[in-house]
């Protein structure tokens, strides 16, 4: 966007004096010289930033977060007073409730951010989804300062931002510089996937993981929970699923409650839960709790004893996934399911005398696409006439090589698209990867402008091979955090050595406020990680 | 050399049929292999000992009535501070449920749970003494070993045999083991400059080397980055040098409190105080140690290593050995002398006018050589035997009764190093293959138990020479976040190798559900390790 550029190069002395030397010992030895950035530790970069050499304080005993009086919003919404209160925590974290005493304020002193929701239905009860408006307008000032958003989950991005603003003066006291911002994200769809079924995930690992999510203004978490290995999913349709498919029955397994702890802690936060479920490929663990579901492989003219993907011949295939996928739709309130659909092999499909027959009798000779094709839509027709379900289908790119030629090909085809290729996390390399996330461009490839509107946004995603609650949160930030910028900022938001310094900030704060985010490089924050 | 020889029988049935076997060596080998294959999982030691047989005999333990006891004829007793505090450390470890449940359900568990009467203990013995005292309604551990040191191994190993079925009752399997570490130095190095590591996560990793039979923490403890050592004579080094002076610095305090946990746990802590390079944190502090850069004909600002040409430089670093050699009680102290850049030195006058005085030419080697005979020379002096770097071999210098250490190559180059150092005499640590800051893709682990520290050219004598190896955990993308995971159980691999035989631990297939198993059992002592692929454990980790 240009005028963010503009806005970049009308900026006098922006550079918050007490920070820079903060981090001064911050020594970068090779690669990138580190300067502070203009915007100290602002991450994800907001669209435009104004930001003045003038400091104000702010004092744990007078600060406090309201509804503005115009506000359409009030003490009933318990999303923004939550909201408020998490904030208040994360600006005042040694502040213990002693009981807010009203003082007087001095002069330069910050002592009310003012909420201010715009448009009649605040959504505070409702479920964010991808025509949620994200954009607020901050505005911060002495005494008052002011975010205005057309809805909460506007609102709750603006906190986030405005906390980020506050940062630890000279002498201890918490200061913040006269701001102007106006926000919005870049992609409607910016995601983290996590994998429940190669390792399983206590609640608290994804609670916390959704909380740094927050910070860094992710709003869905991918929850692909099921696949081969495992099934944790507690279903009420079918409790065998997880009683034989789960690691553990009763360890390893996640009951409607926490399903629905989680979708709620998430919607506090402004993300979406997007449930994956994948078939008729990856479903090893379904099997084990629903007989004759998968194909039975064949070895010559006998069954082998093992199984394959999901059989698409039998009428009860398309009878349970009815039924299974009726129970998913009310579990999670989200428009969107995940149908994954991804490597489906078809070598134990070849081996089945059934399916071989029931090929034939299709017509559909040797081309066992055409079957997966089937599939699909029998499992679509049997499925939605009752439901809800959007009927568009996202196409989530995830070919590693020539991604370019492949959202073109998807794009082409009309298809909206989430790009998750470049941001595989799982993949670790020494060194600082998180630059090669960072310079990704997700409308780098050839196509026209309609073409590339159909790119919602992209995922980062960590897939379980080897990633458990040991690894998980280390593997996950700050490296998520470099896609988190790429969603959300401006295309034009790429220098390394601004991002550098933002970052190296931006991943103290989140171990500060307790997550143990990796370091980018040498160097150290003021509060290290306690936790071990 | 200790030795270390644990015999757990449960009934005097038992104690006849392990008799039989116990001094056949080779009985107890051929033993092994079936017990494996039998057996898996349940027996499972890490890093496997070099003789272990068990049989399917499997014995209770009753954590009420489980005793540690020192055996009569043992030289240690009660007393002996390190296995005073090791029994006590190892009955939570053994007993993993119990202070939980009797926290809880106490009276509820004794009240409802059959007595049970059959129970072990353990006897340790000290050389000489000999194991006895069973009676017919208890079974009985014994263990016996050299020194307290081989003591904690076998209480390692022993706290590693007992398992607990699906009713959470505790067993352990009529077992006899015979061990010895193969390499004297197993190692692991933690870089607490780069990235300041607070004392928790230090402590913690000691814990977890235990576990894993390693026996010296190589703390390389400032560098460039940062200078957190606080040094009471010169307390301006971390002042000054420090990321912060007093939230990210070792106090005295701090120091020995390390040296001591590592010292119950049988782990020596070798310091290391790396120059002449390396040092940009050392100049903050001490003005004039560090070479002066020059552009041209004046100074750029900048510094370089060491000043080899001042005198006050050796006076600075035998003031501060002195202090490092009685405040580290380990006979050993690491001198680095890593990655000399000679441009600083080349461009700055009063070095080049030194090496003219010196006769040195332009061969800048010859002057690192100087500086490193000075200073290994001056450790001499402190009664310190020194370690030192490859560099320092690799440069022709006069390295005399120095310990080198093998730091980088190719798998060809790593080999030749091995074979022209021993061939010279020197001892040789082995680290090269074992960076495990360098992270990849999928089971690395494999590629640090693959590796065959004596496979080299050279005569029984060169490989005398190399006595042992170390794990590195450099610290550019190190910190508390993220060092658990990243060590443990990568480590373990390399544990194994150090520990073990060659011939009965070759395998990487044999290998993998024992560490897996290994794993599970670190987390559940709380040690933050990571999956070796998917599946679970029983106890996952709750943190974040």
């Amino acid at each position: 966007m240009y005028t963010a550029r503009l806005f970049a190069a009308l900026l006098l002395a922006v550079v918050c004096l007490a920070t820079q030397e903060e981090y001064d010992n911050d020594i970068l030895e090779e690669g990138i010289t580190l300067t502070d950035s203009q915007y100290g530790s602002l991450w994800p970069l907001p669209q435009k930033v104004q930001m003045s050499t003038v400091v104000f304080k702010l004092s744990g005993a007078s600060f406090q977060i309201v509804d503005a009086k115009e506000s359409s919003s009030g003490a009933s919404c318990s999303l923004l007073q939550n909201a408020y209160r998490r904030y208040f925590e994360y600006i005042f974290p040694s502040a213990r409730k002693q009981g807010h005493v009203k003082k007087k304020t001095p002069a330069s002193a910050v002592s009310e951010l003012q909420v201010w929701i715009t448009s009649a239905d605040t959504e505070c009860d409702g479920f964010p989804n991808v025509t949620s408006d994200e954009s607020y307008q901050l505005s911060v000032d002495s005494p008052v300062s002011v975010l205005k958003a057309s809805t909460v989950w506007g609102a709750l991005r603006g906190l986030e931002t405005f906390s980020q603003l506050v940062y630890e003066g000279e002498y201890g006291a918490k200061s913040i510089n006269r701001t102007e911002i106006s926000d919005f994200p870049r992609f409607a769809h910016r995601g983290v996937l996590l994998d429940t079924s190669r390792h399983f995930l206590p609640i608290k690992v994804i609670l916390a993981n959704l909380e740094a999510m927050a910070w860094n203004k992710f709003n869905v978490f991918h929850w692909h929970i099921v696949d081969d290995p495992s099934f944790p999913y507690l279903s009420r349709t079918f409790p065998q699923l997880s009683q034989q498919g789960a690691f553990h029955p009763y360890t390893h397994v996640y009951t409607p409650s926490d399903v629905k702890m989680i979708i709620e802690f998430a919607r506090l936060r402004g993300i979406r839960v997007v449930p994956e479920f994948d078939t008729p490929g990856h479903t090893q663990s379904w099997g084990k709790g629903q007989k004759d579901l998968l194909t039975p492989c064949y070895s010559g003219a006998s069954p082998s004893g093992s199984f394959g993907p999901v059989n698409p011949i039998l009428n009860t295939t398309y009878e349970f996934m009815s039924m299974f996928f009726k129970e998913v739709s009310t579990v999670f309130p989200d428009a969107y399911i995940h149908l994954g659909g991804d490597e489906v092999d078809f070598n134990c499909w070849k081996s089945n005398p059934d399916i071989q027959k029931f090929m034939e009798q299709q017509g559909f000779g040797t081309d066992y696409s055409k079957l997966e094709s089937l599939y699909i839509q029998r499992w679509v027709a049997s499925f939605t006439p009752a439901l809800k379900l959007k009927q568009d289908t996202v196409v989530n790119v995830w070919i590693g090589n020539k991604v370019e030629e492949e959202l073109q090909k998807v794009t082409e085809a009309g298809f909206t698209t989430i790009l998750s290729a470049p941001w595989y996390l799982d993949y670790i390399s020494y060194g600082q990867d998180w630059q090669k996330y960072y310079l990704a461009e997700p409308l780098g490839f050839k196509g026209t402008d309609a073409q590339k509107k159909l790119v919602v946004g992209g995922e980062a995603c960590l897939w379980g091979e080897y990633v458990d609650a040991t690894n998980l949160t280390p593997r996950l930030w700050p490296r998520a955090s470099a896609v988190a910028e790429r969603l959300w900022s401006d295309k034009d938001v790429r220098d390394l050595n601004d991002a550098y310094s933002r970052l190296a900030q931006h991943r103290c704060r989140m171990v500060q406020r307790g997550i143990p985010a990796e370091p980018l490089f040498s160097g150290y924050c003021a509060y290290e990680y306690k936790g071990v | 050399q200790y030795l270390t020889k644990s015999v757990i029988f449960g009934t005097m049935e038992v104690k006849t049929s392990s008799n039989s076997v116990r001094f056949d060596k080779q009985r107890c080998s051929f033993i092994v292999l079936i017990m494996f294959f039998s057996l898996p999982a349940v027996n499972a030691v890490w890093p496997m000992p070099q003789l272990i047989s068990s049989s399917t005999d499997r014995y209770p333990l009753s954590p009420r009535q489980f005793i540690f006891q020192y055996a009569s004829g043992s030289s240690a007793k009660s007393g002996c501070s390190v296995i005073d505090s090791a029994f006590k450390r190892y009955f939570p470890l053994i007993f993993v449920d119990y202070l939980k449940k009797t926290e809880k359900h106490m009276y509820r568990t004794f009240s409802m749970q059959p007595m049970l009467n059959v129970y072990a203990s353990i006897h340790l013995s000290f050389p000489f003494s000999v194991v006895d005292k069973l009676s017919v309604s208890s079974g009985q551990a014994s263990l016996r070993a050299k020194t307290v040191w081989g003591a904690l191994r076998g209480l390692e190993s022993f706290s590693q045999l007992v398992y607990q079925d699906d009713f959470g009752q505790y067993f352990v399997n009529k077992t006899e083991i015979d061990d010895f570490p193969r390499f004297k130095f197993r190692g692991l190095l933690l870089d607490t400059s780069r990235h300041y590591l607070p004392l928790p996560a230090i402590l913690k990793t000691l814990d977890a080397m235990s576990y894993n039979k390693f026996n010296v923490f190589h703390w390389h403890i400032v560098d460039d980055p940062s200078f957190p050592y606080q040094s009471s004579t010169f307390p301006g080094l971390s002042s000054k040098g420090a990321f912060h002076p007093s939230t990210h610095v070792y106090s005295q305090t701090d120091v020995s409190r390390v040296i001591s946990h590592a010292r119950l746990r049988g782990i020596r802590v070798l310091p290391e105080f790396d120059s002449p390079g390396h040092t940009q944190s050392w100049g903050k502090g001490q003005p004039g140690l560090l070479t002066s850069c020059y552009k041209g004909s004046v100074p750029s600002g900048t510094f370089g290593p060491v000043n080899p040409a001042m005198s006050s430089s050796y006076q600075f670093i035998s003031r501060l050995f002195k202090e490092v050699a009685s405040v580290f009680p380990d006979p050993y102290i690491h001198l680095g002398g890593d990655e000399v850049d000679f441009t600083c030195w080349k461009s700055n006058p009063e070095v080049r006018g030194f090496m003219q005085k010196m006769g040195f030419g332009t061969d800048y080697t010859k002057l690192e050589s100087y500086y490193m005979e000075n200073i290994i020379n001056l450790t001499k002096t402190l009664n310190k035997t020194s370690i030192v770097w490859q560099d320092v071999f690799d440069n022709h210098e006069k390295v005399k009764e120095t310990v080198l250490h093998i730091w980088k190559g190719s798998p060809a180059q790593i080999q030749q190093e091995l074979s022209d150092i021993t061939l010279a005499g020197y001892r040789v640590i082995l680290s090269a293959p074992w960076y495990i800051n360098h992270i990849a893709y999928g089971q690395d682990w494999t590629t640090y138990y693959n590796v065959q520290p004596l496979n080299f050219t050279g005569s029984e004598q060169q490989k005398s020479l190399v006595i042992g190896g170390e794990v590195c955990m450099w610290g550019e993308y190190v910190d508390a976040t993220n060092l658990s995971p990243r060590l443990w159980p990568r480590a373990s691999a390399a544990a194994e190798r150090l520990w073990s035989d060659e011939k009965t631990t070759s395998s990487v297939t044999d290998a993998f559900p024992r560490l897996t198993d290994f794993r599970c059992r670190l987390l559940r002592r709380g040690i933050q390790a990571e999956p070796l692929f998917v599946g679970h454990c029983r106890h996952e980790y709750e943190g974040i």
